[in-house]
């Protein structure tokens, strides 16, 4: 994915929090959902979700290097530092390399949301209080379907795990709905931005969409939520690596089936 | 009686001068959202010009007949009826609106004195039949000249009615209407060459229609999945080929054309022939998909070749060749870096139509900024043309327009960031037998002819 070419500055998650938006939005537009619209819009999801995923991939795997390597500081900490043994000057090149990958992570700047996020997942390891797989996702993880051919309304029932809705429990309300009607708040403000935005200006727009800037809007933890009323699986980024990469490719395969359940949902 | 003007250059080449003739609608910056064009279309013989709105209204324009004191000076479009085609309905079991906006016009070749054309919006087609009445019966002897009935004892003698000439009356009135057989939204209509049958195209289904039935209709191509979820094309547009009644084309989101044969089952599923160009890696994005869409497929008059519109560019296809477009034509290439943006104010949703002209030369279609495109094929040139208030005066000289692309930016040319993406071109009209063209901007109706020298 050549992201060089766009010049506005596009990172896949606020791709995602736009594209479901608009599919938000769509539920309300005059004449019914726009079916062509709607699937364009996913194939976009579906992009930047794979970017989305592979970022934080690679960020898990820097961390869980980084982690390693933590542990090893530790110990490396507990002997002697002055003690020049041989065997140290190994060590001590590991202890540099660890205080370089330290650095990146203090200064989270504009990462903060995503790095915050990814600690929450790092931290409840298993054997946490919260374990996913215990079937507390239980109250998000269905999917209404409305055919329109036969009219057929049918709630789907996806086995995944979503371990914000464990951690973060109040903000996953018990009924699958109230998640969406929560989010119509936080959008609507910045929706009615977005629209009144009719010169093409892409610094202009920027600036906008600062002013709009609201804690919720940009946070993580808010996609993650909407992404987990979709039925999207973001369970992959929870596991340990080989199973993440397994998962990853399962996902990006699926992902696509996934979003246009999204659409035909509403 | 209209003579072929061109002879010579199409209109697409630099030795032809176009010139402003006319604009039709309100001159107002506020636009009222009903005025919104959405359909043009000129007749088989060029003389009427019809453009539907997003009110669901049908304005047909009558080209005047030539002057005999100016030479050579086309005659100007004037008003000749104007009807509510549509009206906003509610469908109750759905719980949804259906908008009146009027999709697509299609003309029905002209078999007598009266006109007739197909007007459509998402979920309904009907026939118009555009009549003419100069003449009134006068002398009636049951009623009175106000249409109020005499008594019958009041009457003594009989007299047979009289015609008398009248001002010229233009009579809208709906002969059909074809309804309940879409469930998506329709985007096509087309008329066969036969002339007793047409198609309407809706998201996932193509329906054949006989022009004397309304109950039923033939499903001919269903690309519904068994399960929406595996959902991953739809079709956004389809056309009968000009003179083999037997074929028809039809283009998906996904950049394809599938060309269809009727004689081949009744159930055109499988296609005969699928156009398809493999896509660029080099151009991969978030918004390949989107881009590649087809928004707009048209055969060409001899039927040898077709033309489709994606987002940034035209197409010219050989319906003997499948593997890759004979002629691409970038519209506005210069978009190509301004995705993400055109992606967030929704333009890059935006669905352009195309044009060929009479003989084939050249093809047109819109873009932003109210600008719109000519591409010569046999001179191999292009032009950009701009439909404003500013360059119209009766007969100026339209002057080619110029996107400056590169960092420095000459005199007379528009950078991208100043283009106005809220003044879009979305649909165009060619004369079948003339240089006059038809633009429609959000709500201004633009017509430019050519001058022979």
């Amino acid at each position: 994915m050549d992201r060089g070419t766009m010049e506005c500055a596009v990172d896949a998650q606020s791709l995602i929090s736009i594209s479901l938006m608009k599919i938000h939005n769509s539920r309300t537009q005059r004449g019914g959902i726009k079916l062509h619209k709607n699937l364009l819009v996913s194939y976009v999801l579906r992009n930047a979700r794979q970017v989305y995923i592979k970022e934080k991939y690679a960020e898990i795997y820097r961390m869980q290097q980084y982690e390693e390597v933590m542990t090893v500081c530790n110990e490396i900490q507990e002997l002697n530092p002055l003690d020049p043994e041989p065997e140290d000057a190994e060590e001590e090149d590991l202890e540099v390399a660890a205080l370089s990958c330290c650095a990146p992570l203090q200064d989270g700047g504009g990462k903060e949301p995503e790095t915050s996020f990814y600690r929450s997942c790092c931290m409840e390891t298993p054997g946490s209080p919260c374990d996913p797989f215990a079937g507390n996702g239980s109250h998000c993880n269905k999917t209404t379907v409305l055919d329109l051919d036969t009219h057929v309304v049918t709630t789907v029932e996806n086995r995944y795990l979503h371990q914000d809705c464990c951690c973060s429990a109040p903000q996953c309300a018990p009924v699958p709905d109230s998640p969406v009607r929560k989010r119509k708040g936080d959008f609507g403000c910045c929706a009615s931005d977005l629209e009144e935005v009719s010169d093409f200006s892409a610094s202009r727009k920027r600036v906008r969409r600062e002013e709009c800037t609201d804690p919720n809007y940009t946070d993580t933890s808010n996609i993650s939520n909407l992404i987990s009323i979709f039925g999207s699986g973001f369970s992959g980024l929870l596991s340990r690596q080989a199973d993440l990469e397994q998962i990853c490719s399962k996902q990006a395969l699926a992902s696509l089936g996934a979003w246009t359940r999204a659409i035909v949902a509403f | 009686n209209r003579a072929v003007f061109f002879a010579g250059p199409g209109g697409g080449s630099s030795d032809v001068q176009w010139y402003f003739s006319q604009v039709k609608g309100a001159m107002d910056d506020d636009v009222a959202e009903a005025d919104i064009i959405s359909t043009v279309e000129f007749n088989h013989s060029g003389e009427l010009l019809a453009t539907g709105d997003k009110g669901g209204r049908v304005v047909i324009f009558q080209q005047e007949p030539e002057s005999k004191n100016q030479a050579q000076c086309r005659g100007e479009y004037n008003v000749y009826s104007t009807f509510q085609s549509h009206e906003p309905e509610f469908d109750y079991l759905k719980s949804l609106e259906i908008e009146e906006k009027i999709n697509k016009i299609r003309w029905l070749p002209q078999k007598n004195a009266a006109q007739f054309l197909l007007s459509t919006n998402d979920k309904t087609i009907k026939l118009w039949k555009i009549s003419e009445r100069d003449k009134r019966a006068e002398g009636y002897n049951l009623k009175e000249e106000d249409g109020r009935y005499r008594d019958p004892n009041s009457v003594t003698t009989l007299r047979v009615p009289v015609l008398r000439p009248m001002d010229l009356m233009v009579e809208a009135s709906p002969r059909r209407v074809f309804a309940n057989a879409h469930t998506y939204h329709i985007n096509s209509i087309s008329v066969n060459s036969d002339h007793e049958t047409y198609l309407s195209a809706d998201d996932l289904r193509i329906n054949l229609w006989h022009l004397e039935i309304t109950d039923r209709s033939f499903n001919i191509v269903d690309i519904k999945p068994a399960n929406m979820e595996e959902l991953t094309e739809v079709i956004t547009a389809a056309e009968f080929h000009p003179n083999q009644c037997n074929t028809f084309v039809y283009s998906s989101s996904k950049g394809t054309i599938r060309l269809c044969d009727m004689r081949a089952s009744a159930l055109c599923d499988r296609h005969t022939k699928l156009f398809e160009e493999p896509e660029d890696p080099n151009n991969r994005s978030f918004f390949s998909e989107i881009i590649s869409s087809i928004s707009d497929v048209k055969f060409s008059h001899s039927g040898r070749y077709m033309m489709t519109r994606d987002y940034l560019s035209v197409k010219v296809w050989d319906l003997n060749m499948e593997t890759r477009p004979v002629e691409t034509y970038q519209v506005h290439e210069y978009l190509r870096s301004k995705l993400c943006s055109l992606y967030e104010n929704d333009c890059i949703f935006d669905k352009f139509e195309c044009c060929w002209n009479g003989n084939d030369s050249v093809v047109m279609t819109g873009s932003y900024n109210n600008f719109f495109r000519m591409f010569d094929r046999g001179y191999r040139q292009d032009m950009t043309f701009e439909a404003s208030r500013e360059n119209s005066k009766p007969q100026s000289v339209l002057k080619p327009r110029k996107v400056s692309t590169g960092g420095k930016r000459k005199k007379d040319e528009i950078s991208v960031d100043s283009l106005d993406f809220n003044k879009k071109i979305l649909h165009t009209a060619w004369h079948p037998l003339d240089n006059i063209i038809a633009v429609a901007t959000i709500n201004n109706l633009y017509i430019f002819e050519n001058k022979m020298n």
